[in-house]
């Protein structure tokens, strides 16, 4: 098709300019809303806007008009063809009360799967320390090296300190360790990009851990000790691990896209939101792991009665358990009953 | 040249049926962005913790708590956060020109931002972004695995400019405008490709070796000559050269072409 160029620029360059400063507006404002007649502009201007691109792509002379034009085409397909909602208002509690807790249980299967492969972790550790007790160091890596002593031993020392070791140190040892425990969250979670099963073995590797350590306090008869040094921070450490698990295998599903007809991108697009918000609980309570870990667990008898620390670690695991399963149902019951 | 076809392009067709593209980021402009970006971060956090230097002697478990949140923040929030606040863009994609969006052209999210930032440790994994990539190399929209993850690309977003055609003709007499229904043929025929093809290997003219300059002109003459034949009297005496630049006015000289 042959054109006069000169003459379509000069007609068709409002419409441009008029598509170009309302994409601007829709950017640069979040919240920002049209109303009916503004979105039938929108539209009427990006058919327009796509009309002229196509006549552009037969006329060999203009690359830099036709790179503006796809340029604008490509900024209006996105507002337009989107059915995703724009960001919204950020609302801290809605997300607490709801959107965290029905997240996790929309992926519930994930979850099971995730907390098997750490207790199956645990397990096949507990066998091996019951055979074997020397392969200890084998099961335990190195920078958990303060455990391969005797577990009676660290007991009487423990017991024996007057607590002050961590003295003007529990903010930065609090830090420490919610730094470190996010990073392994969150690899937890990518490693679900090699289909799931990255997540899967380090949650096997993890139950391996806990079930070497469990196990070797139990055969030493310090079981009190255990749950009183473990149970208040680790209630909600532990799950955090498996809820980080959860959001892998969510991952490692939408790769793998098993009975699931569209494609990858879609796939990936329908967890994206999921995957964030999972994460996200997961570093919001690992942040009360980490200064529980660091102002309570870290003391023991005589300063602390391990009634009351196993209390406490059994109250939170109540709670937790209560808030992932529970919260937001009523709200979930009803919006399933009025579709 | 943005056009170049060996550029790994993101196609998006429309359900209107209209295609538009994008030119993909490499690997050498987003490892540019990525030591800017570094480098901004690495300042940022000097200056920050000059700053707040005091609190430290004075309050130092409360000092540990504000140097974490600088690193926190600095680490992921200065991605996370350019890249939303800017489209797509942090300092070191924005001066390469780079950008972050959707991959299939649809209305950059949050969530999106946030994934694919998160993973960026693994990409780093084991040294220097190796599996990240390895990952760029084996895909085709060039995605590492936080793209993958996030549903993201990192495509080129270069200046649109209008073309510098008045320095490539010159004001010379064209002989082939006499000859109105040969140049609408050509500009018919030539691609856009070929078209910012031309008009950059006569805008590179002085940095062209001599003799590599006459093979490539030659070459590209007897490319375009292939489009229209022009009759013996228009073309007599004209280098490839000449030919050549006869052929970009041609094709960018505006009000010239046959009314449609």
């Amino acid at each position: 098709m042959l054109i006069d160029l000169d003459k379509f620029i000069v007609e068709e360059r409002p419409y441009w300019d008029e598509l170009d400063r309302l994409l601007s507006r829709l950017e640069d404002d979040m919240g920002a809303s049209a109303n009916l007649e503004g979105v039938k502009r929108l539209y009427y201007l990006y058919q327009r806007c796509a009309s002229d691109l196509a006549k552009v792509n037969t006329f060999a002379a203009e690359p830099a008009l036709r790179q503006y034009l796809e340029s604008l085409v490509g900024r209006a397909y996105g507002e337009i063809h989107e059915v995703r909602g724009r960001a919204a208002r950020v609302r801290p509690v809605h997300w607490c009360r709801n959107t965290f807790p029905r997240t996790f249980r929309r992926h519930r299967r994930a979850f099971h799967v995730s907390l098997g492969a750490m207790m199956l972790g645990a397990l096949f550790a507990a066998l091996i320390m019951l055979a074997r007790p020397d392969l200890k160091a084998f099961l335990i890596p190195p920078q958990f090296g303060h455990l391969y002593s005797d577990p009676s031993e660290r007991v009487a020392q423990e017991e024996a300190s007057d607590g002050d070791e961590l003295e003007g140190f529990h903010a930065r040892f609090s830090a420490m360790l919610i730094q470190n425990n996010t990073r392994v969250s969150i690899l937890t979670m990518g490693a679900g990009l090699a289909w799931g099963l990255g997540s899967l073995l380090l949650l096997f590797q993890n139950g391996l851990i806990l079930g070497a350590v469990a196990i070797d306090y139990i055969l030493a008869g310090e079981s009190v000790f255990l749950l009183g040094w473990l149970l208040p921070h680790g209630a909600v450490e532990i799950p955090c691990i498996i809820l980080a698990g959860q959001a892998g295998l969510v991952l490692g599903g939408a790769i793998i896209g098993h009975g699931d007809s569209a494609t990858l991108r879609t796939r990936l697009r329908r967890v994206g939101p999921d995957l964030v918000t999972l994460i996200a609980g997961v570093c919001i309570l690992l942040i009360w792991a980490g200064i529980v870990e660091a102002f309570l667990s870290q003391y023991h008898e005589p300063h602390l009665p391990y009634a009351l620390k196993i209390a406490f670690g059994a109250t939170e695991l109540v709670l937790l358990a209560l808030y992932l399963f529970r919260s937001g149902l009523r709200g979930e019951r009803r919006a399933a009953e009025a579709s | 040249m943005a056009d170049l076809a060996l550029v790994n392009r993101l196609d998006i067709r429309t359900p209107e049926g209209i295609t538009f593209s994008k030119p993909l980021a490499g690997i050498p402009s987003r490892c540019v962005a990525w030591l800017v970006d570094t480098l901004a971060r690495i300042t940022c956090t000097v200056l920050i913790s000059m700053a707040l230097g005091w609190i430290v002697p004075v309050l130092p478990e409360f000092g540990a708590i504000v140097q974490l949140l600088i690193y926190v923040i600095l680490g992921f929030g200065y991605n996370v956060g350019f890249e939303w606040f800017w489209h797509g863009q942090t300092l070191g994609k924005r001066l390469l020109r780079l950008r972050v969006m959707d991959a299939q052209g649809l209305r950059l999210q949050f969530h999106q931002i946030v994934l694919r930032n998160l993973i960026r440790p693994i990409d780093g994994m084991p040294a220097g972004y190796g599996v990240g990539l390895i990952a760029i190399l084996l895909n085709r929209r060039n995605q590492r695995l936080g793209d993958l993850a996030g549903n993201t690309v990192v495509v080129r977003a270069p200046r649109l400019e209008e073309p510098d055609v008045e320095q490539v003709v010159g004001g010379k007499y064209n002989s082939f405008r006499d000859y109105p229904h040969l140049e609408a043929r050509l500009r018919q025929r030539v691609t856009p490709e070929e078209t910012s093809l031309l008009l950059q290997a006569l805008l590179r003219r002085d940095q062209l070796d001599a003799n590599a300059r006459v093979v490539l002109y030659a070459d590209m003459a007897a490319h375009f000559r292939e489009y229209a034949s022009f009759p013996e009297e228009a073309t007599r005496g004209l280098t490839d050269e000449q030919y050549l630049r006869n052929v970009a006015d041609s094709l960018f000289r505006r009000g010239s072409g046959a009314r449609g």
